[in-house]
């Protein structure tokens, strides 16, 4: 039963295993959503229990509440070794971009500062390929240069499970073990190993999150799945979009572009 | 219900490839959208999108999601998109057309179960078409539907299908390759796609989904030898896990696991299975796990863990079919890191063996380098032994991937063929050997000779002149009152090595006896001449080291077409004809000395010459006056009791 999920994790196992044994410094970005805490599930995994680098929260003081006292919780239970980085205020960004993707910016701005702070060589991150058409082009070891931005044109060549590992100072590489999963994949994985997950994505007055952003770029959907059984039996059915509840994606055409092309995730 | 359990099944991967602007994104565009597979609101998003840009309605924005992409109306990078048929899910992995962006062509389609190769039904089959279907060759895909698209600018006509069709079909045979579907299609129109349509009532075959629907999802392959590369070692408390993913076969708890190239084994105490306590009973290919043994041996990341009886060979040089994605040409006498399963190793390309041209098939052995986005035969010679397998054995582990700096710049398939397992234990069979000291010293020899022993080997390709050479030198320094003696094949495959023939393996033993026995006799104060092809470097160099300041190796040097012409024994006319296997130069491979002491080349002087030149130097080296730097052994020698 459900063998293609050992399938997804073993691989998402040997990703994670293979950054830590080539990259170091790294830590992994815990944005307390589904995807990311599904990945801290494997790290776990991959390490029989253990954390053996920290796990960085972007915070921009907008996430919601339930997100903060779900990070709390998870800390103490796991002993987990986690960074909460604040992200610089929205005034310093470029006030030329359309207000949401401005907000969104603060992200890429923090994860800059926590880089040059922290001198990390490798950040894993919990994007997948079936959320955006951007992020589908993604390598599993994506290189990034300082400033953090992403030379989509000229990526490395990866197969047979060789990553480029090393990149030059100045530069470090994102790692993304779960880019090969689909939302559904990840739904059937908490299901199966009883993963703990933040209430905001169970349905409550007809409503509930998708996906998990900040309070001001944020929107639930209308939705009565109050528990992963109904979410699983609700996604095998629509036809609507992930994102669809995030705004800074689509308020231009090519404005996820010019943010994950700037660094964000 | 059907439904219900298709979702639980893996997707599918399949790659879409083909020349540039043959219609590869239009055709995933339709295929999502008559599987309406197309979140609410894309196709509108599309429109929207395309009429801003003042151009007809395109599918490829779909997946052609950069700016630049679509601005240009070209594919950059490859890209996956989901969609499910009746039958199963599917990852579609688009891979652009233009050869500038092949590195990223493979990388899509390397990770993919199943290929469809497009071709425009007016174009036929162009450069891409056949790069794109050489690479999936290289890539080692089975599974490939050819769609001959575009059929409705054609006016669906047969004759015009039939003729790309059997132009397709002539290019996969000649590189091994077979198309399970060969179907006429319209991405525009959407025929034979999700849907039959009405325009081709005279095909009957499959349309594009079925053909799909038809193909199988590889399974892991647990049925092979049992591979397990060692990416870690974690020591946790008191406990040393060693973690890696099963690449093939099975692994059981109390099983005896052999590493390689350490020739170090151990148990498996426990196979780790965290939440739980409990170990595993059994673990098999495609599992990333962690084991624990029974005793503290050396092992870490590279190694390769394997059963007792079915090890991989180890080697320090193998030869791979490659393709090559960097500026810089790769050249003879280059080196570069590469990796396979957890192993990292630095190698120099000892020698371009062909240059494949991936239009015309044409070969080229002469050449020497390899230019980007071509594909070559290349000869590669690590530092250090490596445990290896041939594609043909092991296709997880049977191919490496080459980088250059930072960046991967090629990959290929790692092929064996007639190179010998050098997996030699390094101490003496027997235990009962002590060292005995002479009381006589080559000196003592030497002064009594007149001259010290030494070992002078002679190696070259069959019919390059060694015997000849080997003869006319023996008759001449024993007339001038020298100590001297030939050893070749007459003398030694009759007697010493009558046990043994001509695999790899027995060549290999072969010369470790002849360098054994060239080194007593040489010892014993005589000039050895040994003239065997010997054409494997490592050999040669087991053969020095039985007497490594008494061997001097010189190069016979003539190219294959000279020795094949001269033929004096016909044997190059047997090989051609297939009645003799694994000759070397021919089906078996031979490696030229990279630092002969010697080279005598027979092709551009004549034998007396190279007499003169060979006596000349065994002269310098033998004679007392002479002597210099060489230290000329002496130490006590081993013998068995």
């Amino acid at each position: 039963m459900h063998q293609y999920l050992d399938e997804l994790e073993a691989q998402s196992i040997y990703i994670i295993r293979e950054a830590y044994a080539r990259v170091d410094p790294m830590a992994m970005l815990w944005s307390i959503g589904k995807d990311s805490t599904a990945m801290l599930w494997l790290v776990r995994k991959a390490f029989f229990g253990r954390v053996p680098f920290p796990l960085v929260l972007l915070d921009t003081d907008q996430e919601m509440d339930e997100v903060y006292a779900f990070r709390d919780r998870l800390t103490k239970e796991w002993d987990l070794p986690v960074i909460n980085h604040k992200c610089p205020p929205e005034e310093d960004m470029d006030q030329t971009l359309p207000p949401m993707t401005r907000s969104a910016m603060r992200k890429t701005e923090g994860l800059k500062t926590l880089l040059t702070e922290h001198k990390f060589k490798g950040i894993v991150c919990g994007i997948r390929r079936d959320e955006q058409g951007l992020r589908a082009k993604e390598r599993v070891f994506s290189p990034r240069s300082l400033e953090g931005s992403w030379d989509f044109k000229d990526q490395p060549a990866e197969f047979w499970d060789q990553y480029k590992t090393e990149v030059p100072d100045d530069c470090h590489v994102r790692i993304h073990p779960i880019l090969h999963w689909t939302e559904i994949d990840i739904w059937r994985y908490m299901q199966r190993e009883n993963i703990p997950l933040c209430d905001l994505y169970f349905a409550k007055d007809g409503m509930r999150y998708r996906s998990l952003g900040e309070k001001n770029l944020t929107k639930p959907v209308p939705s009565e799945a109050d528990t992963i059984e109904k979410i699983i039996e609700e996604l095998e059915t629509t036809n609507r979009s992930e994102r669809e509840g995030r705004g800074m994606d689509k308020e231009t055409e090519d404005s996820f572009e010019k943010l994950r092309s700037q660094g964000y995730m | 219900m059907i439904k219900e359990n298709k979702k639980l099944n893996a997707q599918m991967g399949v790659v879409i490839v083909g020349h540039v602007d043959h219609g590869k994104s239009s055709l995933i565009g339709r295929l999502l959208n008559d599987t309406d597979s197309l979140p609410a609101g894309k196709k509108e998003e599309l429109e929207s999108i395309c009429e801003k840009r003042g151009v007809p309605f395109e599918w490829s924005f779909l997946l052609d999601a950069f700016q630049a992409e679509r601005d240009q109306a070209i594919t950059i990078d490859t890209t996956q998109i989901f969609f499910s048929s009746e039958q199963r899910n599917y990852v579609i992995i688009d891979a652009p057309g233009h050869r500038e962006f092949l590195k990223n062509m493979i990388s899509g389609a390397a990770q993919a179960d199943a290929a469809v190769l497009v071709v425009d039904a007016s174009e036929g089959v162009r450069e891409q078409t056949k790069r794109h279907a050489y690479m999936l060759h290289l890539l080692g895909m089975q599974q490939i539907a050819v769609v001959i698209n575009k059929m409705d600018k054609v006016d669906y006509d047969a004759k015009v299908f039939e003729k790309v069709s059997k132009e397709s079909a002539e290019y996969l045979k000649s590189i091994g390759l077979t198309a399970s579907h060969i179907i006429p299609i319209s991405a525009h129109a959407g025929d034979m796609m999700a849907t039959r349509g009405d325009a081709m009532d005279w095909y009957k075959g499959k349309t594009l989904i079925e053909a799909l629907d038809a193909f199988g999802i590889s399974s892991p392959p647990v049925a092979l030898p049992l591979r397990f590369p060692i990416q870690d070692v974690y020591r946790f408390d008191e406990e040393r896990i060693l973690v890696g993913r099963i690449e093939t076969g099975t692994m059981n708890k109390g099983d005896e696991i052999f590493f390689s190239p350490t020739n170090e084994k151990a148990v498996i105490k426990s196979i780790k299975n965290w939440p739980n306590d409990e170990s595993l009973m059994k673990a098999s290919a495609g599992q990333s796990v962690g084991i624990t043994l029974d005793d503290r041996i050396f092992v870490e990341r590279g190694h390769l863990g394997s059963s007792v009886k079915n090890p991989p060979m180890l080697s320090n040089v193998f030869r791979a079919n490659i393709f090559w994605l960097s500026d810089n040409p790769l050249k003879v006498g280059n080196s570069y890191k590469v990796r396979y399963g957890t192993t990292e190793a630095s190698v120099t390309v000892q020698s371009i063996d062909n240059l494949i041209d991936t239009q015309d098939l044409g070969q080229n052995n002469e050449a020497v380098e390899v230019m980007r986005n071509c594909v070559a035969e290349v000869t590669l010679r690590a530092r250090d032994m490596l445990a290896i397998d041939s594609h043909e054995d092991n296709f997880r582990l049977g191919r490496v991937v080459v980088y250059e700096g930072y960046d991967v710049v090629g990959g290929g398939l790692i092929n064996m063929d007639g190179y010998a397992d050098q997996r030699q234990s390094a101490e003496p069979k027997s235990k009962n050997i002590y060292k005995v000291a002479h009381a006589v010293t080559p000196e003592m020899r030497a002064e009594r000779f007149g001259h010290f022993g030494g070992i002078f080997w002679f190696t070259g390709l069959s019919g390059s002149g060694k015997s000849t050479l080997a003869v006319a030198v023996e008759r001449e320094i024993f007339a001038q009152g020298l100590n001297t003696y030939v050893l070749d094949g007459d003398n030694v495959r009759y007697g010493l090595n009558s046990d043994l023939g001509f695999s790899p393996e027995d060549r290999a033993e072969n010369i470790r006896r002849i360098g054994e026995v060239a080194a007593l006799q040489a010892k014993s104060g005589t000039i050895v001449l040994s003239a065997f092809i010997s054409p494997y470097n490592a050999d040669r160099d087991k053969a020095r080291a039985a007497a490594p300041n008494m061997f001097h190796e010189i190069y016979i040097k003539a190219d294959l077409a000279t020795c094949e012409g001269r033929d004096p024994k016909g044997l190059y006319k047997k090989a051609r004809g297939g009645d003799i296997k694994q000759f070397t130069g021919i089906d078996s491979p031979y490696e030229a000395p990279m630092n002969p002491d010697l080279i005598a080349d027979t092709q551009t002087n004549d034998i007396d010459t190279c007499v003169k030149q060979i006596v000349n130097y065994i002269k310098d080296n033998v004679m007392m006056n002479k002597h210099g730097d060489k230290n000329m052994g002496g130490e006590g020698r081993v013998v068995s009791l």
